[in-house]
């Protein structure tokens, strides 16, 4: 096999790596929006607890698939046009919950709030089931004829396997959120989201550990039992020490075991990136899916250079919003209503003053 | 009606939507990086006041323009399989590159930007919105050169075995002519909307503050926000004014280009018929594009061959001759766009665009002794131009795209081929129809919070304070936009 596209494939599972890691937490935070927040001041304590890098976070998706369209665009075509259906549901949810984070805060009313909420839950928790869902799907490999155009119905894209998937993702990110959100607030929402994440991980470890053997038996390598199994350890080690108050290892735990599930499915997925159960022979490969050496040879320049920067401004992102956010740090409704003018009436100036 | 149709209506609705917002982040985020630069400079509290109140509808409209689009990434895959097979190889790099420097870039920054306020020194703090802005306007030149490419491929070749595209050139891609040019024309199009957006804004709000006289707390409030608007209401229109004028510069060549590389799309916007010396520029046709001829036709001589080559009898290919020509090329087939859109989307671009532009000049003309207008038109006029502004860039879009057809990739790849093979009409249907009505419902949505937030005013966003000229009091901190 070829290095580049090798390369390739290598720096799409790191993206993907990135992205589910850091907005795994977000969509647990999401998720667990009404479970922790009891009220506004809560649930505004909670998404401030995200708001400075979810955005940045979501660009590792953008990444991660513009990578795709880049080094194997027969991989992306195939993916996108063949997912359609639950790939649109994820467009939708991002689209709810982007808005829904920006524009909560700007009403007034507690209907307002609570129809943002209810973006916020929806757009979190479907991206969560659903690229489990996917990713399994995409390693369990679809009907696909030879011109890779894709034609998996409901019963391939349903199936226990992936189903099992997305449960998976769906419990991993909400424990991932809950432990974050132990170390990122401080006060009551702290206490209860370490009550929520021991929850979390009575559903997300079992889950997980039956996904990933189920993964390791039918798909896995060799080389991705040890991974398989770090993945695993690091779950069960999670929860003791969410449950001791250790924050910092515990969420250090609960990325491990995302990022290291990561890599077990796209261990187990190459040299394929997406098998055709119609014919084997119909299946995309790293070697015949990808773009030319040229191409990847920019991308890999321009990989190189600015990868390390982004991590270097994000990390930096991450280290000046590193204190604990509470509820007195969470200013009565900070640019509408509360002030000294009531909305839309006196509010406007000119006419009232 | 199949799945080609409606795949064609997304796309065309789904970019559309996004390019409402596009212009006016690209140009305010660097308008509002200005403000707060003047406000570090000078430590003047209405500076403060006019970037936060600014920065809020700033952010309001940003917000769109991001989730509007992760849908566009996503969507060449989903209905154009077949082109994204086709072009990823040259296409995907300027794509990834937006996304590796320029999207990280000011997502991170703006989050940085939104919640520093008070955690960060001034100086890197102000440093963030200047990354963010420059961020934009980065992420635009690579999506704009990708685009570029389609209408003038350059630096690939054909792999013979698979027949598709294949970069050897990413310079050659990056520095089309074609994808400078059109950069130009874009961000000069985008300050004239965003700088639009910051007069009509002003202009408004110092309509509905005319009134306020005399003493009192309340209207020496109402003297305070005047002082801003009036300020704020001139910046705009100086911006507009100056990327106006690149912007007709810009788009005089990229007119030129259009006759060099896609003649038929000149010739269609022209409703140019047969080929020509020193033709002359259209201003009023009514065609027949079944006979293909114009029935009714008043022109200005000379103009477009003028507009097309730089020369007044410069030669300019009709339609019909193009037509015989591409049929020979590339086998039988339809390769006149939409003339009637493309002949109206064309003037509408140029009338509505330099609308905004004039009311600019205008205003600047009438408020040259730091005097505000007394007259109402003037104030609808600004208000008006926002609209006008937005609709040229669209109408642009219009005719670019259009203007493209029947090829996604001139010369190369046909929109018919372009479509997903495997995805039904049901499918596209269903997802044409979930986007349509979630992109009005939040088009309502965000149009009610800017209206909110404009009528509310600066003081809102920051309180107002009596000793406005006292300089920047340095203890105290400025609250974040925490959400
Ligand atoms: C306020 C907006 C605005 C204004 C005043 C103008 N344009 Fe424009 N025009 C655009 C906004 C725009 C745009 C939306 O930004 C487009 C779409 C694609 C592009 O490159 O810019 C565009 C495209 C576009 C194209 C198509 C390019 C192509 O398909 O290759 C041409 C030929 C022109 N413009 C020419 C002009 C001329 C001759 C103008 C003035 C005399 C002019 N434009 C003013
Ligand atoms: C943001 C501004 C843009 C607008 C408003 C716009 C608008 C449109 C419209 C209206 C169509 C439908 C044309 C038709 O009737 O078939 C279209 C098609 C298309 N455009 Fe654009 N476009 C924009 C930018 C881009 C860019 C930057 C790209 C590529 C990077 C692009 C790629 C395409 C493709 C692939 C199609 C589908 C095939 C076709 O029908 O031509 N567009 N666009
Ligand atoms: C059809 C092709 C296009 C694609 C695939 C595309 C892709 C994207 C994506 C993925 C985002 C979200 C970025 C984020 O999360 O931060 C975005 C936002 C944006 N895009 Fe587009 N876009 C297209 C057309 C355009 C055009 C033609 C321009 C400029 C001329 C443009 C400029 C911007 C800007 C300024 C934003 C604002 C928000 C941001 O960048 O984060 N886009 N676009």
């Amino acid at each position: 096999m070829e290095l580049l596209p090798l390369i390739w494939f290598v720096a799409i599972a790191v993206l993907w790596v990135g992205y589910l890691v850091l907005e795994g937490f977000d969509f647990g935070v999401g998720m667990l929006l009404p479970v922790i927040g009891r009220d506004n001041t809560d649930r505004r304590v909670m998404i401030n607890a995200i708001g400075p890098v979810w955005d940045g976070n979501e660009v590792w998706l953008i990444t991660a698939v513009g990578a795709m369209f880049a080094a194997f665009p027969a991989w992306y075509a195939s993916v996108f046009s063949g997912f359609y259906l639950p790939v649109l549901v994820i467009l939708v949810a991002l689209i709810l919950r982007g808005v829904a984070f920006e524009y909560r805060g700007k009403g007034d009313t507690a209907r307002w709030r609570a129809w943002w909420d209810r973006a916020i839950v929806f757009g979190s928790a479907a991206p969560a089931v659903l690229w489990g869902l996917i990713l399994a799907n995409i390693v369990r490999g679809v009907p696909m004829d030879a011109d890779g155009i894709v034609s998996a119905g409901p019963a391939d894209l349903l199936s226990p396997y992936a189903l099992l998937g997305g449960l998976t993702t769906l419990a991993l990110f909400a424990l991932h959120g809950a432990v974050f959100l132990t170390l990122k607030t401080a006060g009551p929402v702290r206490a209860r989201a370490r009550a929520a994440a021991l929850r979390c991980a009575v559903v997300a470890v079992p889950a997980a550990a039956g996904f990933l053997a189920w993964t390791q038996l039918a798909y896995g390598a060799a080389w991705t039992w040890p991974v398989a199994a770090v993945a695993a350890a690091a779950l069960v080690a999670a929860v003791p020490l969410v449950a001791g108050g250790r924050e910092g290892w515990s969420f250090t735990a609960t990325a491990l075991a995302i990022g290291a599930s990561t890599v077990v499915l796209f261990g187990s997925l190459f040299p394929d990136v997406l098998p055709s159960t119609t014919d084997p022979a119909y299946s995309l490969t790293v070697a015949n899916a990808s773009s030319a050496d040229y191409a990847l040879t920019v991308m890999t320049w321009v990989a190189v250079v600015f990868l390390p920067l982004v991590i270097a401004y994000q990390a930096w992102s991450y280290w000046v919003f590193r204190k604990r956010v509470s509820r007195e740090h969470i200013e009565p409704a900070p640019a509408y209503g509360g002030s000294h003018t009531a909305p839309g009436t006196a509010a406007d100036a000119g006419a009232a003053g | 009606m199949d799945a080609l149709d409606l795949a064609r209506w997304q796309f065309g609705i789904t970019t559309i939507y996004h390019f409402l917002f596009v212009p006016l982040t690209i140009g305010l985020s660097v308008i509002v990086a200005s403000l707060q630069t003047a406000w570090y400079r000078t430590g003047k509290h209405q500076y403060l006041q006019a970037t936060k109140f600014f920065g809020k509808l700033f952010l309001i409209n940003f917000a769109m323009g991001v989730v509007t689009g992760i849908v566009q990434e996503f969507q060449f895959g989903m209905n154009w399989s077949e082109y994204s097979r086709f072009v990823g190889d040259v296409f995907g790099a300027p794509l990834a590159m937006e996304a590796l420097l320029a999207f990280f870039l000011e997502s991170t920054f703006i989050g940085l930007w939104i919640f520093g306020w008070d955690k960060l020194p001034r100086k890197v703090h102000l440093a963030c919105i200047w990354a963010a802005a420059i961020g934009t306007n980065l992420s635009a030149y690579f999506i704009l050169a990708a685009n570029a490419w389609m209408r003038h491929p350059v630096g690939y070749t054909r792999d013979p075995e698979t027949g598709r595209a294949q970069l050897t050139d990413i310079w050659a891609v990056l520095s089309n002519n074609q994808a400078w040019s059109t950069y130009l024309h874009v961000v000069s199009a985008a300050f004239i909307t965003a700088g639009m957006f910051v007069a009509a804004v002003s202009a408004y709000k110092l309509w509905r503050n005319r009134a306020e006289a005399g003493e009192g707390a309340e209207s020496r409030r109402a003297g305070r926000e005047r002082e801003l608007f009036r300020a704020t209401l001139r910046a705009g229109m100086v911006v507009t004014l100056l990327a106006g004028v690149l912007a007709v510069y810009s788009g005089d060549h990229q007119a030129k280009l259009a006759a060099a590389y896609e003649p038929m799309k000149l010739a269609a916007a022209e409703a140019h018929w047969e080929t020509e010396e020193g033709a002359p520029f259209s201003t009023f046709a009514v065609g027949d594009t079944e006979e293909r001829l114009n029935v009714i036709d008043v022109t200005v001589p000379h103009v477009l061959s003028f507009l097309a080559t730089g020369d007044i009898d410069g030669t300019v290919h009709g339609m019909n001759d193009l037509q015989a020509e591409y049929e020979r090329l590339y086998g039988e087939g339809d390769y006149i766009p939409n003339v009637f859109v493309l002949y109206w989307s064309f003037r509408l671009m140029i009338g509505l665009g330099l609308f905004s532009v004039a009311v600019a000049a205008l205003g600047l003309w009438l408020t040259r002794r730091r005097e505000l207008p007394r007259t109402r038109w003037f104030y609808y006029a600004a208000v008006l131009s926002l609209p006008t502004a937005l609709a040229a860039n669209i109408l642009g879009w219009v005719l670019t795209e259009m203007g493209r057809q029947p090829w996604t990739v001139h010369g190369e790849l046909l929109t018919a081929a372009s479509v997903s093979p495997g995805v039904s009409l049901g499918t596209v249907a269903f997802s044409l129809a979930t986007f349509t009505a979630i992109y009005g419902v939040l088009a309502i949505v965000e149009a009610g919070l800017l209206w909110r937030y404009i009528k509310a005013g600066p003081s809102h966003v920051v309180p107002d304070r009596d000793d406005d000229e006292e300089g920047t009091a340095a203890d105290a901190p400025v609250p974040a936009f925490v959400y």
